[in-house]
């Protein structure tokens, strides 16, 4: 049975009658110890849908799923005390900014071991010494020097990368079966990058954990990820395994991502780039979201809206999917082209 | 891949902060001074009945009016001179410190508890409940603040303990504003959402996460607020609401000695200028708080 089952997942701000759609029937399961990338340009919806799992979305926002659990548990009904015992135990977040996600007043060894005295074993929650021993443990298992004198420490004395150990070391004090990462790397600087990637996936190899690393970066995501999901406008658009997805994506908006990367416009002035710009609140179009930027854009894409369709661990939502060519199939003609507006 | 290296340099321990804050605070040579008289003022009045060569409300029938000692007529026994009925000023305005500093004191936490509870409310809860306390609070700072207390203090009665409620009444509206203010600018912060996220219930995220991180101008305009219930005492006291004869409380001093500005004018411009002194102190040092503490103004 997957770890999190999610189908049909809505979430809109604004008011009822002219609602911003901020996530449109989104749906994914995630299974036990696997690395998912989560990938889309900024407004895809991406850190919605993570915050929506979470139970964060309030007023003005709306959600809606048919399903969503969490390991059995249904996460659409959950009373705010269920909630707050799930969460921060078995379901953990971590953000794109690290100095800023830490509260600035307290120590990190104060914050690592608040969530301990709550949630963490028996013997953790009685006594101040074993939760100050386990702070030290998880400070060296995400690799801080020094780790007893970097208890003492504010957020605002430590440097990008650190504080960024020090939030997955937060996040992962209680062992939580799923780990959410927000842009973890966005914020810091390459090598960096690398080291925390590095840190994140041995950590969910180890514990067995399942993460869900949302970014808009496609090279942390083939680094990193074992599958992915592609977003485009609040809508879930495919789904494939690292790396057959990048080798042959089925979506053009995939390929369009991939062709507009620098590696793969060596050969030209300018890089290749999605004409037009994504759909905002008001005017989201009526069928298939990228029709107005869909260089094989036909009649049917801005009639019928497609549905996610394909073998399974491949599918995505486009009326005629690529192949392992790059060229539209299932009856594609290039005559019925209309241009792209 | 490669694999990388792991952070290799130390970094050197951090600095405390306490000691963070105090080289930030040294910096003002008034604050200094301020943080100086404030100590020695408490100190004062700590040790009042040692310090002071007289009891305050004892009456030299035979020495009413003297002048100080350097004025014609004066004596060393009573330094500062007495007072129309014979009491030593000094001793007055030393056990008056006692008096002041509680005022202070109590006034400004009765204000800044009510205050920070109730900001923190309509901050974090917003919507109706906002509304409902912040208009309050605009009604209340609508009215001068001395007509208020004096309202105040003619529905409970003249006295000292009914003056420090009228003042911290009229505290209130100010640390309200300033906590609704700072909460709602530090509740759509990231570690506010990520702490929600570790499970943590309203409660807690109010007065465990938010608030500490709102404390820095409250505790300037405490400090301020200081001086200016000692003030707003002070007032009352001359008008006769505040504190009543005998107690040394240096509004009252003033108030009873106004006739005698041109005759002994040491009985008006002491107790003046005790007021003046502390209000002073308390300024500079709420101004060195906020030097240090404000992060916009850090250098």
């Amino acid at each position: 049975m997957p770890l999190v089952e999610v189908e049909d997942l809505c979430v809109e701000f604004g008011p009822t009658s002219a609602p911003a759609i901020a996530v449109d029937h989104v749906s994914f399961a995630l299974d036990e110890g696997e690395i998912v990338g989560l990938v889309g340009e900024s407004g895809s919806g991406k850190s919605v849908t993570a915050l929506a799992l979470l139970g964060l979305i309030e007023f003005p926002g709306r959600v809606d799923a048919k399903r969503m659990t969490f390991a059995g548990h249904d996460l659409l009904h959950l009373s705010g005390a269920e909630r707050r015992r799930l969460i921060g135990k078995d379901l953990a977040m971590i953000f794109q900014d690290p100095i800023a996600s830490l509260d600035p007043c307290y120590t990190v060894g104060y914050q690592i071991t608040e969530a301990l005295a709550e949630h963490g074993s028996e013997a953790e929650r009685r006594d101040g010494g074993a939760r100050r021993l386990r702070a030290i443990e998880l400070l060296e298992q995400v690799e801080i020097p020094d780790a007893a004198a970097r208890l003492r420490a504010f957020p605002h004395q430590l440097s990008g990368g650190m504080a960024q150990r020090v939030m997955i070391a937060t996040a992962i004090a209680c062992n939580p079966r799923l780990l959410i990462a927000d842009e973890p790397t966005t914020a810091l600087d390459v090598t960096i990058q690398a080291q925390v990637l590095t840190l994140l996936e041995r950590l969910a190899h180890e514990r067995n954990m399942t993460l869900l690393l949302i970014t808009h970066d496609l090279a942390v995501v083939a680094e990193t990820a074992q599958r992915v999901l592609v977003m485009y406008a609040g809508q879930h658009v495919e789904t494939g395994p690292v790396p057959d997805i990048f080798d042959a994506p089925r979506h053009p908006y995939t390929q369009a991502l991939l062709a507009a990367l620098p590696e793969h416009n060596l050969d030209r002035e300018r890089l290749r780039a999605i004409p037009g710009h994504v759909p905002g609140a008001y005017d989201r179009p009526p069928a298939c979201l990228l029709a107005p930027r869909c260089p094989y854009a036909v009649a049917r894409c801005s009639a019928e809206a497609p549905a996610m369709h394909g073998p399974p661990g491949r599918a995505s939502r486009c009326h005629f999917p690529l192949d392992d060519a790059g060229r539209p199939t299932h009856g594609w003609s290039a005559a019925e082209r209309v241009a792209a507006t | 891949m490669p694999d990388v290296a792991p952070i290799a340099t130390l970094e050197p321990a951090p600095v405390g902060p306490l000691k963070e804050f105090w080289r930030a605070y040294a910096q003002s040579r008034g604050a200094l001074i301020g943080l100086g008289l404030c100590i020695a003022l408490v100190l004062i009045a700590i040790f009042a009945n040692v310090i002071a060569p007289h009891p305050p409300n004892e009456q030299y029938r035979d020495f009413t009016l003297t002048p100080p000692v350097w004025g014609a007529g004066g004596t060393a026994r009573f330094i500062l001179g007495t007072d129309p009925v014979g009491r030593d000023i000094l001793s007055r305005l030393i056990h008056g410190t006692r008096l002041s500093l509680a005022i202070g004191v109590i006034s400004v936490t009765i204000s800044l508890t009510f205050g920070v509870i109730l900001g923190l409310i309509a901050g974090y809860f917003r919507g109706l409940t906002e509304t409902v306390i912040m208009r309050v609070m605009d009604v209340m700072l609508a009215l001068p603040s001395l007509l208020l207390a004096i309202a105040v203090v003619a529905i409970l009665g003249p006295g000292l303990a009914n003056a420090m409620y009228a003042i911290a009444i009229v505290l209130l509206p100010h640390y309200v504003r300033l906590t609704r203010a700072a909460v709602i600018a530090e509740a759509g912060r990231d570690y506010v959402t990520s702490s929600r996220i570790a499970g943590a219930g309203t409660t807690r995220l109010m007065f465990s996460t938010i608030l500490p991180n709102c404390l820095a101008p409250l505790i300037v305009q405490a400090t301020l607020g200081f001086s200016n219930a000692i003030l707003d005492a002070a007032a009352l006291g001359f008008l006769g609401l505040g504190a009543q004869p005998p107690t040394p409380e240096w509004g009252s001093m003033l108030a009873s000695a106004l006739e005698f500005i041109q005759r002994a004018p040491w009985v008006v411009t002491f107790p003046g200028l005790a007021i003046l002194i502390t209000v002073l102190a308390f300024n500079l040092m709420g101004d060195g708080l906020r030097d240090a503490l404000d992060p916009k103004l850090k250098r």
